[in-house]
């Protein structure tokens, strides 16, 4: 390398970085010429936050030199930032909305595009001392939906041992999260909430509130099961079978509360960004996929990328 | 830096000062006085850009003042219905603020009156210092204590299906408005002129007849303040009542019933409104909202102190 003499740090810091590249194209180099990290920032939804930190942790041990940097917030926060250019991807448990592509379009200039990288059963979750095995969504909207009647567990036939006060502690989401929509889309009918439920701001929360309250009801993704609640089996309407949260009837279509989790980029994506989606969809990201609690692609649907 | 090359004449001429010295004597002037203007100009700044960012959504068709104000329906991101009522969260507010007022105010006066009056200096240097760190635990630590401890305790000995409702966030409150109380009113007990005092204690009062006698009423209201100050504490308070109070849109008919507050809506909600949609600006409405309930109680709190400086 020719150095100028005289030349300003800036100059001589253009230098090595040129230098750095110039190693890099050439794949050789001496170990001083170690190129940097490629940095990937990904954010959204809080569903997706535990299985997009096991990619990343996954990942690094496929790709080292990059390093990709999850944070949660929300689906809503994710595409936000996404538009806004602070994020290479965003995740997304909820469709992107036509106001957010325009958004984008006008913002950017560039189209958001969109992978399906899982699917999310939300399941309906009761205290696992609760009798009450199955729930149609019919129910489920008189219990939560503005106007609905149910507010006692004995209006629903279930008597909870060792309960003197049955009134149902409805359990929700705060009204920025996709879960929360997710759930007033699929199984209220896009009714609005009956206000009083407690609306917490995480899909652990939910649990932990249901496990710990022999009289609760609450909804979030089947992924957070633990040994102290129990997750129903859900009928589409009264008179149709009940069907439990499992892998299969997600992918068949059967079970009613089942949602596609997204990744968005900005444009086609590219480079880093390209081999980490690409990383994702293959048989790798999907068994963390299967692994966090959460329904891979089917082979077909791996294949069709 | 000011060479002044003329010795001094006489003793009877008054010492020179270059236009240096006082020119700079004169921006340091303006530079203080800038620097005391400055909390009024911050102040009207924020209120400004507070409610300029809500101004537009109060002249929109569809939204009504009485039906922010006064109704209890939250709705903000309906699919069919938007509508915006905060008056369950002021309520809130309100029912928190209140019940940790009722644990605060015996136990921090209380506590102010030991200090000043009845405590040896060495115990007193020890609880000050206590009390100051009490006051010195971020309110998101306080808000975890409330979400797990508290709810516990509360469950396992109330019998309430839920442990964070309106008794979990006063508690929470009330702790950390105890310190702001213990300290202003020790502070204002202590500007109690000591010979009234010794003129009680002449009289033959015991310690007791002259706190409740002599030093309560003098002090009146810098230990107002001290509770207003602290109200203002729990009004504003965020991260805890977030955390400890369940967050349920609703009036609360008990003590055990959960119920959500007006700056925790607005903390869980902002990051996700779109900017300058009508949501986002309804909850910097919100934010006037508590900004003239706030600057209500200070103001009050304000009056209270001149009240004392008076005397």
């Amino acid at each position: 390398m020719t150095r100028v003499p005289g030349s300003s740090p800036r100059l001589r810091l253009l230098g090595l970085v040129a230098a750095g590249s110039l190693a890099v194209a050439c794949g050789g180099g001496g170990p001083a010429a170690k190129p940097a990290k490629t940095v990937i920032q990904n954010k959204g939804s809080d569903t997706m936050v535990n299985v997009a930190q096991v990619w990343a942790e996954e990942y690094r041990k496929a790709a080292p030199d990059v390093e990709v940097e999850v944070s949660g917030g929300g689906s809503g926060v994710g595409l936000a930032a996404l538009l806004k250019g602070a994020v290479d991807i965003a995740n997304a448990s909820r469709d992107i909305k036509p106001s957010e592509v325009e958004q984008a379009s006008k913002n950017t200039g560039k189209q958001p595009v969109g992978f399906t990288v899982g699917f999310d059963a939300l399941a309906v979750y009761v205290h696992k001392d609760n009798p009450l095995g199955e729930i149609t969504l019919e129910q489920l909207s008189d219990l939560y939906a503005e106007g609905g009647k149910v507010a006692r567990w004995s209006e629903l036939g279930v008597k909870i041992p060792g309960v003197t006060d049955d009134t149902i502690v409805r359990v929700s989401r705060q009204s920025s999260s996709g879960t929360y929509e997710f759930f007033r889309e699929h199984a209220l009918g896009n009714k609005d909430f009956r206000l009083g439920s407690r609306d917490l701001s995480g899909s652990k929360e939910v649990v932990e509130l249901v496990g710990s309250t022999l009289t609760a009801i609450g909804y979030s993704g089947m992924g957070y099961a633990t040994p102290a609640v129990k997750m129903l089996k859900v009928a589409k309407a009264k008179g149709e079978p009940f069907v439990a949260p499992t892998v299969a009837a997600v992918h068949d279509k059967s079970y009613a509360l089942a949602r596609s989790l997204h990744v968005y980029t900005l444009g086609e994506p590219q480079g880093a960004v390209k081999a980490y989606i690409d990383w994702i969809l293959s048989d790798a990201g999907q068994k963390v996929v299967e692994e966090s609690g959460y329904v891979p692609l089917s082979p077909d649907q791996r294949a069709k990328r | 830096m000011s060479p002044d090359p003329s010795p001094p004449a006489a003793t009877t001429v008054r010492p020179h000062r270059s236009a240096w010295a006082v020119q700079g004597e004169r921006a340091l002037e303006a530079l203080v006085r800038l620097s005391g203007v400055s909390a009024i100009v911050f102040v009207a700044a924020i209120f400004f850009f507070v409610l300029r960012e809500a101004a537009p959504v109060l002249v929109k068709d569809e939204f009504s003042l009485g039906q922010f104000l006064f109704s209890t329906e939250w709705y903000p991101t309906s699919a069919s219905n938007v509508r915006y009522g905060t008056f369950a969260l002021t309520v809130g507010t309100l029912s928190v603020t209140a019940l940790a007022m009722v644990i605060a105010v015996p136990f921090g006066i209380g506590a102010a009156i030991y200090l000043s009056e009845f405590c040896a200096p060495r115990v007193r240097e020890t609880l000050k210092i206590t009390i100051e760190l009490l006051s010195a635990i971020p309110s998101v630590v306080w808000g975890f204590i409330g979400l797990t401890v508290m709810s516990r305790l509360i469950v396992s000995t109330t019998g309430a299906p839920v442990g964070v409702n309106v008794l979990n966030g006063g508690i929470i409150l009330a702790l950390m408005s105890v310190p702001v109380i213990v300290s202003i009113g020790e502070d204002a007990l202590k500007a109690v002129p000591d010979s009234y005092r010794e003129a009680g204690l002449a009289l033959g009062a015991t310690r007791w007849q002259l706190v409740y006698r002599v030093l309560l009423p003098a002090a009146r209201n810098g230990l107002l303040a001290a509770v207003l100050l602290g109200v203002g504490r729990a009004v504003g308070e965020t991260m805890a009542v977030l955390m400890a109070t369940g967050h349920a849109v609703h009036i609360p008919g008990s003590l055990l019933d959960s119920v959500r507050t007006l700056t925790a809506n607005i903390a869980a909600e902002l990051g996700e409104a779109p900017a300058g949609s009508d949501h986002y600006r309804v909850l910097f409405l919100t934010g006037t909202l508590l900004f003239l309930i706030t600057f209500a109680v200070n103001l009050a709190a304000d009056f209270f102190v001149r009240g004392i400086r008076r005397r």
